[in-house]
């Protein structure tokens, strides 16, 4: 590495297996997020994932106490409250959102309770801060199978539903037209989305997980006017803000007080604020060159009875 | 009971048979038969909860009516019938969309498909003859929620079209479309029928951007309905009958209107309020 380089680089984050581990699973989680956030934006579903990433908190927490890795705790609720959000209500917007504030509730109400006897029954010292905002360096390298296992899940699923879920996106009645179970399709997504909540989880932390969800997803989609390249380009942003977020959670260890390092969820969710800042800019250009664009050229049509 | 649909030359491609729906107990379409030629243009008119929508939903196999049948192209109505293009009523494409104009009808080809997308150029062919055939090509490669309302039905026709369908249902396309964009977006859908052959059954609450391209008007009224040539249709005593009270047919400027009478008879069992709606508003 250049000497210039140093003092981004601090020495030992390359031969560090936590760093490893980290750049490993943020990357996955990150590639995973971005065509599933892609689709939560344009869904309108923004909230139905971050409820799915709160509720994972009772899976989190219940899983210290149980003794099994965080990872499958926020999996197995975060699934079955999406099924019970589908199960309820998904016909209006409005019972959507009813529904999934109930099942919220009721679920960060156990929450409260798993996390009380984390830090005083069972005496896990910093459960709460790891559950709830993460902590990527604290990720045993044990986790990398299970989260490559689902993010190929994930991926897989949506590669097999992608056009007809796009059709349904944009709107559900011309989708129905077409033949496309409309039902089933979204179901699906909910599925995938529970899933990669769940990975977002345990990189960020289940209340910061809706950041690393529609934060690059929404930048994207300004940026871009291509479908395929706004999930591509999600992807992308969400390795850079994670990337970055590491380094400088690994250069914090020097920073005060010292020898404790800022919480790298901190830094990827600044990272993920600033980038969708910086998306701002293409998308005014986009908006100001729009109307010149496309009107004036529009061919002639004979006017009927004139 | 309406007068018995005029049964034109050329293959049937859409015949819905005394079709009825109930809707929370209450009568929505009333035994409504209409009956469409290949390539004709045929309008639906009829004000705003005349049934227009719901009829559409019917043969498009969303809604199950209460009694009849659709036959699509001779056949029973299926769920997946790409005989079928739809426009549905008035939506607005999200601004913030990542979809060009081009994705949009390119979704009309193969939204129904599962598994990855194969880029070919067999799809790219038939997404450029599309946006050709609505003369978007200008505006190809715009994010679709920025163009204008009309620019967005000339594309969301494109993508209805590229399933090469028989007949093109649309609900409502000229709504919210202001008058020079109204005008185009009619004379390209009869460009579109006659041509093609591809029949069009288009819902309207007004009848006079269509007058001069329609072979066969369907008016609604409280669910029940009339067809016919348009001369046969909107008269004072073809469409009294069917209001079940005296309206009058108006011809202002080469415009026509459809006025109710002054003097509603007492049993009208509408509420005041509607009523009194038709006294002041011309219906359609």
């Amino acid at each position: 590495m250049s000497d210039f380089l140093a003092p981004v680089f601090q020495t030992g984050f390359f031969t560090s297996a936590p760093v490893h581990t980290a750049l490993i699973i943020g990357a996955v989680v990150a590639i995973v997020a971005g065509p599933l956030g892609l689709f939560t934006v344009m869904r309108g579903q923004s909230f139905a994932g971050e409820a799915l990433g709160d509720i994972g908190t009772t899976g989190g927490s219940a899983a210290f106490l149980v003794g099994v890795g965080p990872l499958w705790g926020f999996l197995i609720v975060g699934v079955v409250a999406a099924a019970a959000m589908e199960l309820i209500g998904i016909q209006r917007a409005r019972g959507r959102d009813l529904a999934t504030g109930i099942v919220l509730g009721a679920s960060l109400g156990l929450a409260a309770l798993f996390l009380y006897f984390d830090t005083t029954v069972h005496n896990t010292t910093g459960a709460a801060v790891t559950i709830l905002f993460g902590s990527l360096f604290a990720v045993s390298t044990s986790t990398i199978p299970l989260v490559l296992t689902l993010a190929a899940v994930v991926l897989g699923v949506l590669s097999v539903i992608h056009r007809p879920l796009l059709l349904s996106t944009i709107n559900p009645d011309l989708a129905a037209a077409r033949g496309i179970p409309v039902r089933i399709v979204g179901a699906s997504y909910l599925l995938a989305l529970a899933v990669s909540v769940a990975l977002c989880a345990i990189t960020i932390g289940s209340l910061l997980s809706t950041a690393l969800l529609i934060g690059p997803a929404a930048a994207a989609l300004r940026v871009t006017k291509r479908p395929g390249v706004a999930a591509v380009l999600a992807s992308l942003l969400g390795v850079v803000a994670i990337f970055i977020g590491i380094v400088l959670a690994y250069d914090s260890f020097d920073w005060p007080p010292h020898g404790h390092g800022w919480p790298v969820s901190f830094f990827i969710t600044c990272m993920v604020f600033v980038l969708y800042l910086c998306s701002g800019v293409p998308a005014w250009h986009e908006r100001r060159h729009a109307h010149t664009a496309g009107s004036p050229s529009l061919p002639k049509l004979p006017l009927l009875e004139a | 009971m309406g007068p018995p649909p005029v049964s034109l030359a050329g293959s049937s491609i859409l015949s819905v048979a005394g079709i009825s729906v109930q809707l929370g107990g209450r009568d929505v379409l009333t035994d409504v038969t209409v009956d469409i030629a290949a390539g004709q243009f045929v309008g639906l008119i009829g004000s705003n909860g005349a049934g227009k929508t719901t009829l559409l939903r019917v043969i498009l196999g969303l809604l199950a009516p209460t009694a009849g049948t659709v036959r699509v192209a001779g056949s029973p109505r299926s769920r997946r019938n790409p005989l079928i293009g739809y426009v549905p009523q008035k939506f607005m494409l999200d601004p913030d969309a990542p979809l060009r104009a081009r994705d949009l009808v390119g979704l009309g080809v193969d939204a129904h498909r599962f598994g990855i997308a194969r880029p070919s150029r067999v799809r790219r062919a038939l997404v450029d003859e599309m946006l050709a055939a609505v003369n978007a090509q200008a505006f190809a490669n715009a994010r679709v929620g920025l163009l204008s309302g009309g620019e967005q039905q000339r594309v969301l026709i494109a993508h209805a079209l590229a399933s090469r369908p028989r007949l093109l249902l649309m609900d409502e396309p000229l709504a919210n479309l202001d008058l020079r964009s109204a005008h185009e977006v009619v004379s390209l859908l009869a460009g579109i029928a006659q041509e093609q052959q591809i029949a069009v059954f288009i819902s309207a609450h007004e009848m006079n951007p269509l007058l001069g391209v329609m072979d066969q008007i369907v008016y609604l009224a409280a669910g029940r309905a009339v067809s016919g040539p348009v001369d046969a249709v909107i008269r004072s005593d073809v469409l009294s009958r069917l209001y079940g009270h005296h309206v009058d047919v108006l011809n202002v400027h080469g415009r026509v209107l459809v006025v109710a009478s002054d003097h509603t008879p007492a049993e009208d069992h509408e509420p005041t309020a509607a009523r009194d709606r038709e006294h002041v508003q011309v219906i359609t």
